[in-house]
């Protein structure tokens, strides 16, 4: 057994004290000791935030919600303000996983869980994620379930977390602490593209720490999370869509929030789409001239392709149903 | 009556073959092959070896003495030859699993002489020969009447290739194994099997022990799907590891290790053609398989032989052809043949109704058959027409209009469809006493309940038998040392085994005493020459979303005839089980290769979908009384297998239904039907 230390972490500040290199974070653990068992991860210490008092949900001046990182899923997708003012974002929550996972998995290291890419998953394979420089076995190989968009010639991993594509669409801002300070990253703008160096995930530095999610006020509009897979539970997104659609009395998109998931190395912001249906008639039209200037971002691989028309039918279909 | 063990089960009290607790017990495991071919240059175990924990390590650079090596997925660590990717190359012992598991991981370096490998199956695969026989024992190639004139003289035709991927059987108990040496040289097993005398025998015979001098006990089996119908390496390795540690040794297969070696459903290629006159009345049917075995192994599964059994054709050929790959040997996964043969036969025959302008029920009476078509025999019963008139009735199949894909409920096509299943109802000699102890009755027969319910059925079968309440009958099954029994599979166990048990009880009876036994192999062997099977009705309701490809099953029925149905309420779980295995199978499930790898990269439980509850509604099932006095003393046919046969065509034949989209390859994930 390779051997790691433990221990618990009283506060924040204790917390990053005691990272070194070679510690990770533990809090729920429903993906990282997984990949300790797989050999993925292979920490020297595990400094265990799953008990921070960073365990609340509360109401800010701005009519946002602070949502603390060792918040658990079931117990956020399962709050009463969550439900009634972010439902996308509730219903991207309890559509991931398993009643049992959600109950151990908490917020921070939901954003942060890694890439269910098989490759990456199994030690005896090369990976650039996993092993710089190794190679993307990917690429050639099984991708049917890979990125379509953003991707890089080293890695086509994406980015698992429903909650993730809902905190996408909803701009949250993700405090974080460190040996640096204290900072704020919004998003879009915490996960990163794969580029040359796919194994950071995160523009977190070493030791950061996230502390608390704000949400500002909800946007005005009607909102959803939908979400695609092979089968009905228990399974990630082929593709998902968190979206949010504000129609004025003439007609036109007052506000349009899209984000994508199951596509990218990160929780995609569909900000061209956006762009292109904020003032422009509601209607068929509209959604699907959105969802084509987004798309015309994509370069499927051979066997994904398939992707490209799900998460243009996703992004027609799910402003369709918003409409009022 | 609900199962005898059920409380044992609940509350924990049942031990399964990992749990035993054996006194000095060592843990043992598995170090795999990296390569999918070649040849170990150099095996070199010594930092594992000097690992503070671990015991011994055992690998072909020691070749540990076996007996008979004629099984080579059994004759573990005779040579340097790679087979397959993850065949097991050595073993480490150690005091504690942890300890074993990180020694295989890092203190065994294995090199290899690495040869290029071929592990993907396809039509022109020029190594695809004919095997003399089929799985167990069928022709592989028959041919009665002229098919070309058949198909050349038809009105409608359906010449179509359809394809199923490898599946995993994905029992919920791994294959684990405890071997206890006694001091006798005796050996015990505690094992995950499904056949108790079967792998006593073979696992002797591989050791080279006779087969008195083993037991296999296996009280408790967490699923096997034909998984453990054999001895699988891992009962060998804890065996030898024992004997070379001086211990008692624990050894469990990884779920991920499972994928390798237990065996698996191979991949299946067919092709069928059918022809039909204006009447629907076939004219032809010609079915034809591509499949894969290893390298070490000849394993063929008897995909087609189902299109030998289901409908009257004057003309008739089935085939079987198989590609041996760099991969670990298939085998028997619920119905092997039958599952996938029948996806295909009854796909094409929904293509025929269509092509013909006729109802697919309607379609399939049509070609009812006086006697089996393949063999001319006579059936010892045959109801698949009532069944599915009946189906048809509790369906609200009249109500039904045949066009595709016009039925949208929101943004979900809606459509049903309907397939035929079958299974053979086999039957093979098997042992039981019957003892009178204080009033009560102790059976005892080596047949195993691998979650069937079995040992509850023997449970029923016993007390009717001798007239007796259930709870005045104990079933002791499990154990090698109880009278030899055939094993669980081919839905053959309560048939067989329930045979014994009703001619011991007979014989108790009549001699009135304390004791009696009985072996069937006489009475098995001089059975009349019938063509036994079941068969049932499969109908399926289907969404699918218009325009992200989901699919949802909303309505599952299933109206089987299967003899009598012994023990209503696990006859049930059994015919639910076998559809919601058959739906994975319609939507989800699937093993994929890496061509480049040469291993199964979808091997656990994330990545291989098997059915949420979510995927699954309340699955409704039925059975017509059938009565058939040439089966066995309880008039039953197997139940345990017929429940898959029918389901992924029902399925697909609903997808059609409400897409207009024929899916002729499984699984039908949604990037099939986003089009």
């Amino acid at each position: 057994m390779r051997p790691f230390d433990y221990v618990r972490a009283g506060d924040g500040r204790q917390a990053v004290g005691l990272h070194e290199p070679g510690t990770m974070y533990l809090a729920g653990g429903t993906n990282l000791v997984d990949l300790m068992r797989l050999g993925v991860a292979e920490p020297d210490r595990l400094v265990d935030v799953g008990r921070l008092p960073y365990d609340r949900i509360e109401p800010v001046p701005d009519g946002g919600v602070r949502i603390g990182a060792t918040v658990r899923n079931s117990d956020l997708g399962a709050h009463p303000d969550i439900r009634r003012r972010y439902p996308m974002l509730a219903r991207a929550v309890l559509s991931g996983a398993s009643g049992q996972v959600r109950n151990m998995a908490t917020v921070g290291g939901n954003l942060l869980q890694r890439t269910r890419c098989g490759y990456f998953q199994d030690v005896s394979k090369p990976c650039n994620k996993r092993a710089p420089g190794t190679g993307c076995p990917a690429i050639p190989g099984e991708h049917h379930n890979l990125a379509i968009v953003g991707h890089s010639d080293s890695c086509v991993a994406t980015h698992p977390s429903d909650m993730a594509v809902a905190l996408t669409a909803l701009d949250a801002r993700v405090h974080v602490t460190g040996t640096g300070g204290d900072r704020v990253v919004p998003m879009p703008g915490l996960h990163r593209l794969p580029g040359t160096d796919p194994q950071r995930d995160t523009v977190l530095e070493p030791g950061e720490l996230i502390t608390t999610v704000e949400l500002p006020a909800p946007p005005v509009g009607r909102s959803t999370y939908r979400k695609v897979r092979e089968r009905a539970s228990f399974a990630f997104a082929l593709v998902s869509i968190a979206a949010l659609l504000d129609i004025d009395s003439d007609g036109i998109v007052r506000e349009c929030r899209l984000a994508l998931g199951g596509v990218a190395h990160v929780p995609w912001r569909a900000a061209r789409a956006e762009d292109a249906l904020i003032g422009s008639v509601a209607g068929e039209e509209a959604y699907a001239a959105a969802a084509d200037a987004e798309l015309a971002l994509a370069r499927p691989l051979p066997r994904n392709a398939y992707k490209v028309a799900l998460a243009r039918n996703l992004i027609t279909s799910t402003l369709r149903e918003l409409a009022p | 009556m609900n199962r005898v063990e059920g409380r044992d089960k609940v509350t924990g009290q049942a031990t399964y073959a990992y749990e035993y607790d054996v006194e000095g017990v060592a843990y043992a495991f598995v170090v795999q092959s990296a390569i999918a071919k070649g040849r170990i240059r150099s095996l070199d175990a010594s930092a594992a070896l000097t690992t503070p924990g671990v015991l011994t390590v055992l690998s072909s650079a020691d070749r540990p003495e076996l007996g008979d090596t004629d099984d080579p997925e059994l004759a573990v660590f005779q040579g340097p030859e790679i087979a397959y990717h993850g065949q097991a190359v050595a073993v480490v012992v150690a005091e504690t699993l942890e300890v074993a598991r990180e020694a295989a991981r890092t203190g065994v370096r294995v090199e290899y002489d690495e040869e290029p490998h071929d592990v993907r199956l396809r039509p022109d695969h020029p190594g695809l020969y004919r095997p003399k026989v089929v799985n167990p024992g069928f022709p592989s190639r028959t041919e009665k009447g002229d098919v070309e004139a058949g198909l050349a003289d038809a009105v409608v035709t359906v010449d179509e290739v359809y394809t199923t991927p490898a599946l995993h059987n994905n029992a919920m108990e791994p294959h684990a194994t405890i071997a206890v040496w006694g001091p006798d040289g005796d050996l015990t097993l505690y094992d995950s099997t499904q056949g108790p005398t079967g792998h006593r025998d073979i696992t002797a015979r591989v050791l080279g022990l006779p087969p008195e001098r083993v037991r296999v006990v296996s009280r408790h089996v967490g699923g096997g799907f034909g998984s453990k119908g054999t001895p699988r390496p891992q009962a060998v390795i804890a065996a030898l590891a024992a004997r070379a540690a001086g211990r008692p040794v624990k050894l469990t297969l990884t779920r991920h290790q499972m994928y390798d070696m237990t065996g698996y459903r191979t991949p299946t290629i067919q092709r069928v053609r059918l022809g039909a006159d204006a009447q629907g009345r076939l004219t032809a049917l010609d079915h034809d398989v591509a499949e894969q075995s290893s390298t070490l192994k000849e394993f063929a599964e008897q995909t087609t032989v189902v299109s030998r059994v289901m409908y009257a054709t004057p003309a008739l050929r089935t085939d079987h052809h198989l590609a041996r790959l760099d991969v670990p040997t298939p085998s028997w996964m619920r119905a092997p043949g039958e599952t996938p043969g029948m996806f295909a036969l009854e796909s094409a025959m929904d293509e025929l109704a269509i092509a013909a302008g006729m109802d697919p029920i309607e379609l399939r009476i049509t070609n009812e058959p006086d006697a089996e078509p393949g063999s001319g025999r006579p059936y010892s019963s045959r109801n698949l027409v009532a069944c599915l008139r009946e189906g048809a009735h509790r369906f609200g199949w009249a109500r039904r209009d045949p066009e595709p894909g016009i039925r949208l409920e929101g943004r979900w096509l809606v459509g049903t469809g309907v397939a035929s299943s079958t299974y053979p109802a086999y039957r093979r000699p098997t042992s039981a006493s019957v003892s009178v102890l204080n009033g009560d009755f102790i059976v005892r027969v080596a047949a195993v309940d691998i979650g069937t319910g079995a040992r509850t059925a023997l449970t029923r079968i016993a007390a009717d038998a001798l007239g007796a309440s259930p709870e005045q009958v104990r079933v002791e099954i499990g154990d090698s040392d109880l009278p030899k029994a055939t094993l669980a599979g081919g839905s053959m166990g309560t048939a067989s085994w329930g045979t014994a048990v009703v001619r011991a009880c007979e014989a108790l009876l009549k001699n009135g005493g304390k004791e009696a036994t009985a072996d069937t192999t006489d009475e098995v062997g001089e059975a009349a020459d019938f063509a036994r099977h079941a068969f049932g009705a499969q109908f399926a309701e289907v969404r699918v979303h218009a325009d992200t490809g989901e699919v949802r099953v909303s309505r599952l029925l299933g109206v089987f005839a299967a003899g009598r149905i012994i023990a209503p309420k696990l006859a049930r779980s059994q015919f639910i089980g076998g559809m919601t295995m058959g739906l994975g199978m319609a939507l989800m499930e699937q093993t994929i290769t890496d061509p480049d790898f040469g291993d199964f990269l979808t091997d656990d439980l994330a990545q291989y979908h098997l059915p949420a509850c979510a995927d699954v509604p309340a699955i409704e099932v039925a059975w017509i009384d059938e009565e058939d006095p040439y089966l066995n003393p309880m008039g039953s046919k197997g139940i345990g297998e017929i429940g898959i046969v029918g389901t992924a065509a029902a399925i697909a034949n609903a997808v059609h239904h409400a897409t207009g989209h024929r899916i002729r390859h499984l699984p039908i994930t949604p990037d099939k039907l986003l089009i």
